[in-house]
Parts: C-alpha cells; sequence; structure tokens
C-alpha cells in the first residue's frame, strides 16, 4: 500500500535530483526566463507548474481509484486565510523582484546565477526577520484558520473527476491565452538568447518554431 | 544559429509532465510533496544559532527547531539533489554559465540589490505562508488542496502588478 512513508535521505536526495533536473530543462534556473511570465512574452511559467499539478493530481486520483493509494495517505495543507494570502503577496512580489522563487533559486545557483545565491542570502535574512517579530505577527499567522487539509471537493461538494475535469478545460484555455501572447509579443525566451545577450540591448527576432531550434552536441 | 550553442530548454508541456511524475512519485514514496523554502528555514535557523546562539535558541519560531540539529531534515536531502540534478541538466546541455543574469538596462549592482530585497521578501512571506510556490502551489494544488489555490492566486497577483514596476531590470 502507498504511501511507503519513506522519509531517508536516499528518497530525498531522488525526489530533489529529479526536481532539479526538471525545473531545469524547463528553463527555470534563469530569472529572465522566470519574470517574462508576469511580462505574458513566455508562459513557461504557467504551462510547466499547471501540467504538473494536472498529472500529479490525475495521477493521484487514479491511484486511489485503482485502490493502492490509502485514502487521505497524503498531506494536504490547511487553509490560513490571511497568512497565505499575504504570503503569496510576498512571495510574488519577491519574485517579480529578485527573479527566484525559493526552487528555482536553488536551480539559478546550480546553473551558475550569482544572483541566486544573493535572493539565497536574503531569502535567510527575510526568514530571520520573520523569526525575529514571530510574537506580534502570530495572531495574524493563525487567523482565518479553514478545516484540516481542506480540498476543492470538500469545499464545493463537486466529485474529484469534476474539479480535475474543470481544472484541465482551465489550463486548456490558459496555454491557448499564452500561445496568443507569446506569438503576439516576441515568443519566448530561449537558452541560446539567455546566455548570449549579456549586455546588449537585443531586437529579438520572434523565436523560430521549437522543432527549427538548433540543437547543438551541447558540451 | 548555426553555430553550437546551448541546448534548447524543454517543450513547457513535456517539462511539465516530467515535474508531475517527479512530484507524483515524490508523494507515492514518502507521502508529501516537493518543498523548498522549509529548507531554508532550517538555513536561517542554523544561521542565526552560529550568529546569535542566545537569541536564536530563545527565539519562539526558531528555537523549536534548534533542539536538535536544523539542518538534519529530509528537506536539506531534496535541496541538495535539486542542486545536483540541476547542475547536471546545465552541465550536459550547455546551459551552465557562471554569470549574473539581468536585462540589458540593469547593472550587477542593481541586479545584486533588487535580488537581496526579493529573497528578503519572499523568505518572510514564504513563513507567513507556511509554505512556497513548490510546497503550497505545486505539491499543494496537486493535492487540490484548498490552501494552494488560495496561494497561487495571491501569488500571481503580486507578481503581474509588482513586474509592471520592475520592467527596467529584465528587459
Amino acid at each position: 500500500m502507498l504511501p511507503l512513508y519513506d522519509n531517508a535521505p536516499a528518497a530525498g536526495l531522488l525526489a530533489g535530483i529529479l526536481f532539479g533536473y526538471a525545473l531545469e530543462g524547463a528553463g527555470f534556473g534563469s530569472p529572465r526566463k522566470l519574470t517574462a511570465q508576469f511580462r505574458l512574452t513566455d508562459f513557461a511559467v504557467i504551462k510547466v507548474m499547471f501540467t504538473a499539478v494536472i498529472v500529479c493530481a490525475v495521477g493521484l486520483w487514479l491511484a486511489g481509484l485503482a485502490g493502492i493509494l490509502k485514502p487521505d495517505g497524503v498531506f494536504v495543507p490547511t487553509v490560513y486565510l490571511w497568512a497565505i494570502a499575504a504570503g503569496g503577496l510576498f512571495i510574488g512580489a519577491g519574485f517579480a523582484i529578485g527573479g527566484y522563487c525559493p526552487g528555482t533559486s536553488a536551480v539559478g545557483f546550480a546553473s551558475g546565477r550569482w544572483d541566486a545565491l544573493v535572493f539565497i542570502l536574503g531569502m535567510v535574512a527575510g526568514t530571520t526577520i520573520f523569526a525575529a517579530f514571530f510574537t506580534q505577527l502570530e495572531a495574524f499567522y493563525l487567523a482565518g484558520k479553514g478545516p484540516n487539509g481542506q480540498t476543492m471537493m470538500d469545499l464545493t461538494g463537486l466529485p474529484e473527476w469534476a474539479i480535475l475535469a474543470i481544472m484541465a478545460g482551465a489550463a486548456f484555455g490558459l496555454f491557448r491565452l499564452g500561445n496568443f501572447f507569446e506569438r503576439k509579443l516576441g515568443g519566448p525566451l530561449t537558452a541560446a538568447e539567455i546566455l548570449e545577450s549579456r549586455n546588449e540591448i537585443s531586437t529579438r527576432e520572434p523565436a523560430p518554431p521549437l522543432g527549427e531550434q538548433a540543437v547543438s552536441k551541447g558540451v | 544559429m548555426q553555430m553550437a550553442g546551448p541546448r534548447p530548454f524543454w517543450h513547457p508541456l513535456a517539462a511539465g509532465a516530467a515535474l508531475g511524475g517527479a512530484l507524483l512519485l515524490t508523494f507515492l514514496i514518502t507521502g508529501h510533496g516537493l518543498g523548498a523554502s522549509g529548507f531554508f528555514t532550517r538555513l536561517a535557523a542554523w544561521a542565526s544559532d552560529r550568529a546569535m546562539p542566545a537569541w536564536a535558541e530563545a527565539n519562539s519560531y526558531f528555537g523549536p527547531f534548534l533542539r536538535a540539529n536544523p539542518l538534519a531534515s529530509w528537506i536539506s536531502w531534496e535541496i541538495v539533489g535539486v542542486v545536483i540534478g540541476a547542475a547536471a541538466g546545465a552541465l550536459t546541455s550547455g546551459r551552465f554559465r557562471a554569470m549574473t543574469e539581468r536585462g540589458p538596462r540593469a547593472t550587477a549592482g542593481s541586479r545584486f540589490v533588487y535580488a537581496f530585497i526579493g529573497g528578503a521578501l519572499t523568505g518572510f512571506g514564504a513563513r507567513l505562508a507556511r509554505g512556497c510556490t513548490s510546497g503550497l502551489g505545486l505539491s499543494g494544488g496537486a493535492t487540490l488542496a484548498v490552501a494552494g489555490f488560495l496561494f497561487l492566486l495571491t501569488f500571481f497577483l503580486a507578481g503581474f502588478l509588482v513586474s509592471l514596476a520592475m520592467r527596467k531590470e529584465w528587459v
């Protein structure tokens, strides 16, 4: 029966290696590519994130149907309305200003980005400031608590398959919208553009379709 | 682009499928998803304990982390894995480059200042939210948690709005 509840170092390393390899492959070690999502020129963040959420959610649903996953066997975070809403605002702002989120800063660092290391130092400082004011923040931190591990099914009364179908439909629409903006605004940032144009102002041609991009032998 | 350059990034849907597969495997093995900010919290607790042990151990947030080695945790191994996996991907594809990545009009100095400010806001926000884009957005979203979608909503809202003021630094 799954999950195995194996939290040994080897499980952490394996999960991390796959996580880091996929994020790097997506281009998420680059703060210019990451923040281009918010300028609407590159929808990789939304496409990758929502695809991953749906693939994993469908996998968990199927594992449950097949009877190999323990019901309520995986961790589901609980709503703390005000703290989570405010925390999301802080992280969204931090992402737009600093160019990373916590996971992608580790990927940027591993891809050679000095600015990612500075972002990490900033996170350590921000976390320490939070800890220093925790006593004053505690009431806000705990306010608006929802039911433990509340899911969209609990909230709406809809079955899991219906939530998944709505998400898939929303993702399809969002990806179409993203393709429209990418075409209109010059195309997503490519790896070559990110590594080439260090400081000259580039007048970018629209990016070629993916199949036509140069594939090198690497180094 | 005839010359040898970096290999292109993966198609976003392929990368998303790979990430979703990695996340699913993590849930099935460990019972929880992927995270990131939890490690930086432990790193901050550890660093505070090095710099100001009396303060850190008495602090109501860091104190509980410091009853044992704060870095001895699953998430530390996961982040070590992230660095190994990402470095392997970058090195084998020609995408590794020691550089300060910034927009053409930004200076290295301004990039570092904004990276630090952005990091500080993110570190503070992740403690408030009890997670970040990975732990709440990705992993919470995949369990269809209301908390995950609430986080994603305000995360993207602030990202789009603040980004309007940051254009000069990136393009």
